[in-house]
Formats: C-alpha cells, sequence, structure tokens
C-alpha cells in the first residue's frame, strides 16, 4: 500500500458509547495503485466502534429487497461479530462504492446480493484479520492462537471484545489476501434471519425522503405539461402566490414550481396557477392507436436479435401452425412513496436527500446542471418507499427536476410528487406487442419458432443507450427471447425486435424484459400443449429436456400444488416458469372465476436462486413479487389520449389488495448453482400462469394484460 | 427567468390534541390532518401516499377509530384525540409492533404505519379477527411490496399476544 492509513483515520467522541472510530475516505479508493483485482478499502464498508457496534455502509439502497440485512450478514459472517450488535447505513455517494460489475453506484437488476457476494465477505474477513493481529500484538501470542465468536477474542487467558480493539487493529496494514470460510462452516449465511431495519419500520421512526425536514426547508410541487410532448407557453402565478404558505413561483425546464412554507400550501397554489400549455406536435399519443399500429409492425420482421436455421422454411413446411399476439399496456411503478428529492445548495456545494437507486446519475446530473464537479455533490441516500426501478433512471428525471427548483427558487426546496404526478409522469413499462408463429411436428413439438417484439427501447436517447443498445437491440426489449430453452428446442428459430420511438419516457419496471417475454412464451407454450393434447407440465418438461433445474423448479411447484390431484370444482390450476437474473422461478396457481372476475386462491412457488443466503429474506421477494406481478396480470393498465394519461391515483390504477392477495408457499430449492437475484425474477411468471388457470377453467385464451374475461 | 416572490401570511392557530398532548398548532381548519402532522408538527411517521383515501398510508385513530389523515381536515378533530404511530408505544413494544417485527413483515416499510394503525384498530373492536375479517379492514392498506401475507399472520399473532395466548 502506498498511502498511509492512518492519515485518514478520523476519531470522534462519541457520547455513552464512547469513542467510534470513523475512518471512511472515498478517496482512497482512487489513491490505490492499479492492481489485478485489488480488496476491497474495508474502512469503506465497515466500522467498529469502541461499544463493539458493527456498522456495515451499504454500497446499495435498501428499498424494501432485504439488504439492508443479507448484506450486513455477508459482513457478519466472516467477521464473527455479535449480530445483535449490527447496524446498517447508506454509503454517500462515491466511487469506491461503485456496484462490482459496472462501476457505477446503483441498485436493481436483482443483483446486490450476487454482486457483492465476494466483496462484503472479504471486507469482513480483512477487518476479522486486522483485529486479530492486533490482539495478538497486545498479547504477544501467534494469531494463530486466537478464537473468535460473537465479537470477542480469547487467547488462554487473554480476552478482548472487538471494540477494545478496533482502534488498535485499524493502524495496522491491512492484509493483502484472505482466505473466506467454507461454505460447511457458515453461521449465518443460509439461515432465516430477520430484518435489521424493523425496529424503525414499524414505530414511524424510518426516515425516507419524503421525511427529510430542516429549519429553512420549503416544499414545491411542479406543475408539469398534462401531455407528453407538451410544453409550457405561459402562465400567470397571481392566484398562486395569493395563497397563504406560498412563498415563490418558478419556471423550470419541466413546468412551473409553486414553491411554498409546506406541501399542502404548494399544492393548493400549484391548483390556482392559470397556465396555457402547447399540445404535442402531431396531436400526442393515442394508447389505443398506438397497440394498433404496434401489431401492424409485428407482422414483418424487425431488427435481428436471434436466428438459427431457416425459419421462414421450416414454418412452411411444419405439420401444424400456431399464431398469436400478445398485447402489454404502458405500465407505472407507483412505489408507494410518491417520488421526492431534497436539495440544498450552499455556493458549487450542493447536498440532496433523496431515495434514489442511482447515486453515481444523480451525482453527475446535478453537477452539470449547477456547472460543478460531482464530489461537490453529497447524496444522503434514505430510505426508499419502494423502487422497482422508478427511482432509477437514466436522466436522474425526479433529482434533475429537483436541483433546478432549488436554484429557480433560491432556497433549500423539497420537491414533492403527488399520487397524480406519479400516475402520469411518465417512465413506465414500456407497452409491447409480441407476435409468435410456432411450427410443430407430428408429435406437436416445435420445429420452427418465430417471435418478433415490438417496443420501445428503454436506453435509446439515454446515456446508457451506449452501454445497452447493440446492433439497433435494445437487450431488454427482448430479454429472456434469444436464450429461451423453449426457441432453442425449435431447430429453427429467430427473434426479431422493432423499437419505435414515442414522446412517453420508458423504463425498467421490476423484472424489465421478463414482464412482457415470459408472458408470451408461457401463454404460447400451453397453447402448444393444448394442440398437442398434452398435459401443460408433461409438454413443457418435454420441452425442457436437458435443463434439469427448470424441470425440477417445475414439477416441485406443481406437485406442492397437487397438480396430480383435481383441483376443486369450479376452480383450475395453471403453470408458468422463467428464468431471469440468474434465477429459475416455476409457479403453480389455483383460480376460479365469479362474474368474469378472476380470483387467484394460491401460488405454489419452486425457486432455484443458487446458494441462499437469507431463506427468510428470499421468501418475502417472492411473495412481493408476486403480488407485484399479480396487480400487473389483474389491473395494471394506463391509457393515453392526446398524449396525456388518463388515469390518476390506486381509484382508477388500481393494484392488488388484501382482498385479493392469494395464499403464497414458498419453496427454496437448494441449489449448487452461481447465486442469482430474487428481487425480482418471482414476478413475471405470475401473468401467465394466472392466464392459463384461466383456460383451463373456461377456454378462454386471454393474450392481452390485464387479464380481461369476455 | 426572476422567481416571482411574495410574502406568506399563514395566520390561524388551532388546538390539537395529538398522543396525549395539546399542542398550538399553526393551521387553516381546512388544512388535511396529515400536513398538520408532517409539515408543521413534524411528526413525519405517517405518511403521505395517494392524498384521496385510497392507500392508507396516512392512517391515524381519532377517538380510537382508525381514519385517513389525507381527507380529514384539522378543523373537524381539534376535540378529539388524535393517535399516530408514534403514539401507539414509545419502543415498538404494542402486541401488534411485537408481532409485525416477529413475522418479519415489513420490506419498503413505508405504508407500515398505516398498516399497524389499521390493524391496531382492527384488534382493539375485534380481538380474534378471522381472515375475512382481515380482508374486509386491511384492504383499504395498499402494500406495493405486497407483504400481505405476513401482514395476515402478524394480525392473527397480534391477536394470540394481545390475548395473552403467548
Amino acid at each position: 500500500m502506498t498511502y498511509s492509513r492512518r492519515r485518514f483515520i478520523k476519531v470522534s467522541a462519541g457520547a455513552a458509547a464512547g469513542l467510534a472510530i470513523s475512518f471512511y475516505v472515498p478517496n482512497v479508493a482512487r489513491a490505490v495503485p492499479a492492481q489485478a483485482k485489488p480488496l476491497p478499502q474495508p474502512n469503506a464498508f465497515l466500522r467498529i466502534g469502541k461499544d463493539d457496534s458493527v456498522t456495515v455502509v451499504l454500497a446499495h439502497s435498501e428499498m424494501g429487497q432485504g439488504i439492508w440485512t443479507g448484506l450486513a450478514m455477508l459482513i457478519a459472517e466472516e467477521l464473527d461479530c455479535d449480530w445483535s450488535k449490527v447496524k446498517c447505513e447508506h454509503a454517500p455517494a462515491a466511487p469506491v462504492y461503485g456496484h462490482p460489475t459496472s462501476g457505477m453506484q446503483m441498485t436493481g437488476g436483482s443483483s446486490t446480493t450476487r454482486g457483492e457476494f465476494e466483496r462484503y465477505r472479504t471486507v469482513g474477513a480483512m477487518a476479522k484479520d486486522l483485529l486479530v493481529r492486533a490482539a495478538a500484538a497486545k498479547w504477544k501470542v501467534a494469531p494463530a492462537t486466537i478464537k473468535v465468536e460473537a465479537g470477542v477474542m480469547t487467547s488462554g487467558t487473554n480476552k478482548a471484545t472487538f471494540g477494545q480493539l478496533a482502534e488498535a487493529a485499524m493502524l495496522l496494514p491491512p492484509p493483502s489476501a484472505v482466505k473466506l470460510k467454507d461454505a460447511k462452516d457458515w453461521k449465518l449465511i443460509g439461515k432465516p434471519t430477520r430484518r435489521l431495519d424493523t425496529p424503525e419500520k414499524i414505530t414511524g421512526k424510518a426516515m425516507f425522503g419524503m421525511d427529510v425536514q430542516f429549519p429553512g426547508l420549503h416544499t414545491a410541487v411542479v406543475a408539469r405539461p398534462p401531455a407528453f410532448g407538451g410544453k409550457l407557453k405561459t402562465f400567470d402565478a397571481t392566484a398562486a402566490l395569493r395563497v397563504p404558505g406560498v412563498v415563490k413561483v418558478v419556471p423550470t425546464a419541466t413546468g412551473v414550481a409553486v414553491v411554498a412554507k409546506h406541501f399542502w400550501a404548494a399544492k393548493l397554489g400549484r391548483d390556482k396557477l392559470v397556465i396555457d400549455w402547447a399540445p404535442p406536435d402531431g396531436g400526442g399519443v393515442d394508447s389505443t392507436k398506438l397497440i394498433a399500429e404496434f401489431r401492424a409492425l409485428a407482422k414483418s420482421p424487425g431488427a435481428l436479435a436471434k436466428k438459427a436455421g431457416n425459419v421462414e422454411t421450416a414454418l412452411t413446411s411444419a405439420k401444424h401452425h400456431l399464431e398469436a399476439y400478445y398485447e402489454f399496456p404502458y405500465l407505472a411503478h407507483a412505489p408507494m412513496e410518491p417520488l421526492n428529492a431534497t436539495v440544498k445548495i450552499d455556493g458549487d456545494k450542493c447536498e440532496i436527500w433523496t431515495g434514489t437507486q442511482f447515486q453515481t446519475m444523480d451525482q453527475m446530473v446535478a453537477s452539470k446542471i449547477l456547472g460543478t464537479t460531482p464530489d461537490k455533490v453529497t447524496i444522503h441516500t434514505m430510505f426508499l418507499g419502494g423502487g422497482f426501478g422508478r427511482r432509477a433512471t437514466p436522466t436522474s428525471d425526479f433529482v434533475a427536476e429537483a436541483v433546478i427548483v432549488a436554484k429557480a427558487a433560491g432556497l433549500p426546496v423539497k420537491t414533492v410528487w403527488t399520487r397524480e404526478d406519479d400516475i402520469r409522469g411518465g417512465y413506465y413499462r414500456p407497452a409491447y406487442v409480441h407476435r409468435v408463429q410456432v411450427g410443430t411436428d407430428d408429435k406437436g413439438m416445435p420445429t420452427a419458432w418465430d417471435h418478433t417484439v415490438v417496443g420501445q427501447s428503454i436506453a435509446t436517447g439515454t446515456p446508457l443507450e451506449m452501454f445497452m443498445v447493440k446492433d439497433g437491440i435494445d437487450g431488454t426489449s427482448v430479454e429472456g427471447l434469444p436464450d429461451s430453452p423453449y426457441l432453442e428446442k425449435a431447430p429453427a428459430h429467430r427473434v426479431t425486435l422493432h423499437s419505435p420511438r414515442t414522446a412517453i419516457p420508458v423504463l425498467w419496471w421490476r423484472s424489465v424484459g421478463a414482464t412482457h417475454v415470459a408472458f408470451a412464451l408461457e401463454c404460447m407454450v400451453d397453447e402448444l400443449a393444448h394442440a398437442a393434447g398434452k398435459d401443460p407440465l408433461a409438454y413443457r418438461v418435454a420441452l425442457l429436456d436437458g435443463k434439469p433445474r427448470h424441470v425440477a423448479a417445475l414439477k416441485l411447484a406443481a406437485e406442492q400444488a397437487g397438480w396430480r390431484t383435481p383441483p376443486a370444482a369450479g376452480r383450475a390450476r395453471g403453470l408458468a416458469i422463467h428464468e431471469s437474473f440468474g434465477s429459475i422461478v416455476a409457479e403453480c396457481v389455483e383460480v376460479s372465476v365469479d362474474h368474469k372476475q378472476i380470483r387467484v386462491h394460491s401460488v405454489t412457488a419452486a425457486v432455484d436462486c443458487g446458494q441462499a443466503v437469507n431463506p427468510l429474506g428470499i421468501e418475502a421477494q417472492v411473495q412481493s413479487s408476486i403480488a407485484f406481478g399479480l396487480s400487473a396480470a389483474l389491473h395494471g393498465k394506463l391509457t393515453l389520449t392526446g398524449g396525456a394519461v388518463n388515469e390518476s391515483n390506486f381509484h382508477d390504477y388500481p393494484v392488488v389488495r388484501m382482498s385479493e392477495m392469494p395464499k403464497v408457499a414458498v419453496h427454496i430449492i437448494p441449489s449448487k448453482a452461481r447465486m442469482g437475484g430474487i428481487g425480482e425474477p418471482a414476478t413475471a411468471p405470475i401473468a401467465p400462469a394466472v392466464a392459463n388457470a384461466v383456460f383451463a377453467l373456461t377456454r378462454q385464451r386471454l393474450r392481452a394484460l390485464p387479464l380481461r374475461l369476455a | 427567468m426572476t422567481p416571482i416572490a411574495r410574502k406568506s401570511t399563514l395566520s390561524r392557530v388551532i388546538k390539537l390534541d395529538i398522543n396525549g398532548k395539546v399542542r398550538e398548532v399553526d393551521a387553516t381548519a381546512e388544512m388535511p390532518l396529515l400536513w398538520v402532522l408532517r409539515d408543521v408538527v413534524g411528526l413525519v411517521g405517517t405518511k403521505f401516499g395517494c392524498g384521496m383515501a385510497q392507500c392508507g398510508a396516512c392512517t391515524v385513530h381519532v377517538d380510537g377509530k382508525p381514519i385517513r389523515a389525507c381527507v380529514t381536515t384539522a378543523g373537524s378533530v381539534v376535540t378529539k384525540k388524535i393517535t399516530t404511530i408514534e403514539g401507539l408505544s414509545a419502543d415498538g413494544s404494542h402486541p401488534v409492533q411485537r408481532a409485525w417485527a416477529e413475522a418479519d413483515v415489513v420490506q419498503c416499510g413505508y405504508c407500515q404505519s398505516g398498516q399497524i394503525m389499521t390493524a391496531v384498530a382492527l384488534l382493539d373492536h375485534n380481538p380474534e379477527p378471522t381472515d375475512d375479517d382481515i380482508d374486509a379492514a386491511m384492504s383499504g392498506n395498499i402494500c406495493r411490496c405486497g407483504t400481505y401475507v405476513r401482514v395476515r399472520e402478524a394480525i392473527h399473532l397480534a391477536s394470540k399476544l394481545k390475548r395473552g395466548a403467548r
């Protein structure tokens, strides 16, 4: 190491807890000379206090998915600390916290636990090595004689807690290499572990972006164009400024911001604004027309994403032929916490408090607006009241707007979105149409599969385009198709993509491409099974020959749901399986229909996500993903007229409530496979499983989401 | 673009009994209780989710009954007892909170104040709710993380805790 660690140590006096050693220095990372695979900087990720507290610094954002517990488990496993002393906090935005894969500080792609599995365990092991060496030096014994258990080190009659030797340990040079535990020695990893963020979340003490308050802070709400593509022409703020509590009205890049002493005044002020908006060029998007255009586009192949054999010839010569169109609407994420960001500008420095999934981009975008450098922008990541992708925009839209408002107002401002702003504000799961043509042999097995996807690219036109769009293909638009085991089973297959542009901002939405790809695949396979006169489970198992993990998950879900025994009268079962984010999830549902209303009674899920870190958290994420996917299956649909979204709040953009939530049984398959993600993969199979069950019950094939019986 | 500025003139003072403490609050009678609690009093445990009594994130108790603070004016509750999540227990020791912890309910946590306040009110008047009772009482509280399975489990558990069965 070419730098002095001592230089970076900051000792701050704590209260009753005694001294806490805080030695986080983001710039350390840049000072490290280039190595093949440098070890992480343990001081950036972990603090051990004199009071024996163990503070884990999270490079990712807690948005419900449970990393506040899972990442801590990784460090604690190797550190052998007292689990009851472990606390977490969000890291500041700094290069040292870049994602091990992308280098950017972000949370998404179900990538946190698997992405950090090495780094966080290594940090724990490095810290333990330092502590043990500090004890060895103090006691003049060999490090190997020291036993460590629950944060206490012993050697013969010598005994010390981590806190007692933390200061000495931090003065030692870090190890050049550490050996991680064998899986058989794990005490925490793989054990169901309750969440560490529960105490503050059941008492109202957890601080979300929305909850940030300090003297002098104002609240803004912004009037934005009602139609995508619309622009501000003129506005009259006279009446708005008469509202008690309204302080300023400022035009912004996105509309007009009303800045007030509190939210309510700002909202009343916005209601009083008189604004003349220029309508979008060409009249704006009409969603019914758009879907019709997408269907027309789907009739011809688009840009080639995958090709094997000659699919056209194979289709012509196939024994049987099936063709279907599947339709998917725009969807809002609708996290429970409406978007917000608090911005305080001080000269060339800026502080931002927000729940974000994308600190690196927020920092860059804010610094650009302010004409400063990213290191001058401090980001305080608060708890996220749900993310689902909405809080990771390549344009940092809601942070950028808040910075612009605070700059224009010349005041510290929290910009708050209403629910209506959220539902109508864009950054949706894009609308898609799939056209699927399959040719089969005399046994009903696919010989040709031609799959065309039509839908907006998420990455095109954003700073991420250069990384995510290759040869005209945005990988997220066809995610899970080119490598689908079903397509691979057909000797001739083709995947093509049309990416029409519209004025509607689109974004990843929990499980991204899988939200539509899995539905098209699993519904078509169900149609093929039916056409072949085969049991949907047996047909899938035959198609998935050579994919033992898929087959095991599918069989387990079906067996546990009682596939072999008939369901109760008036009920039917449906199946779906999909691999995404490195994990395989099979779901078997049981449904009934009453007055055309679909009721999902139970979901049995089987999950192969590789090594399970926290089974209790995995179960929660599967339940969560099923609820999220079920909202889209049963309800989710945004419609547009003249470029404006017609829906506005939970009364016309409904989501699953308690009364609609099925019983969920989650079976985690013990697996030695490479670790996959778990925040998203259980989302995609639910809609096709329900559609397939509805077909089994009613003989109606529902090929558009949300599912609506005729 | 020069901002148009104007001096603020918030005027009225009203008295509210919040968590057993009567406070003089700088707010108009028409202001929703939610924003009085959050932006004037500084009790931010009660959340804003929809602003139209659709999601239940803002649920507080008024004289022991669960109400949606986003559509309840401050003026309508001046003589009543208001209880927020902060007033439920100082340390999370209420049986419903203990059950929530044991069942590991929370995910993002944003809706949980409202879920808990609704569940507390349910158990106060129905100590042994059935699943149907839970559906009826809790369906006004949306959770986008879909913690419903564990919310249900926790309510059954809290029922047992309250009755001293465990």
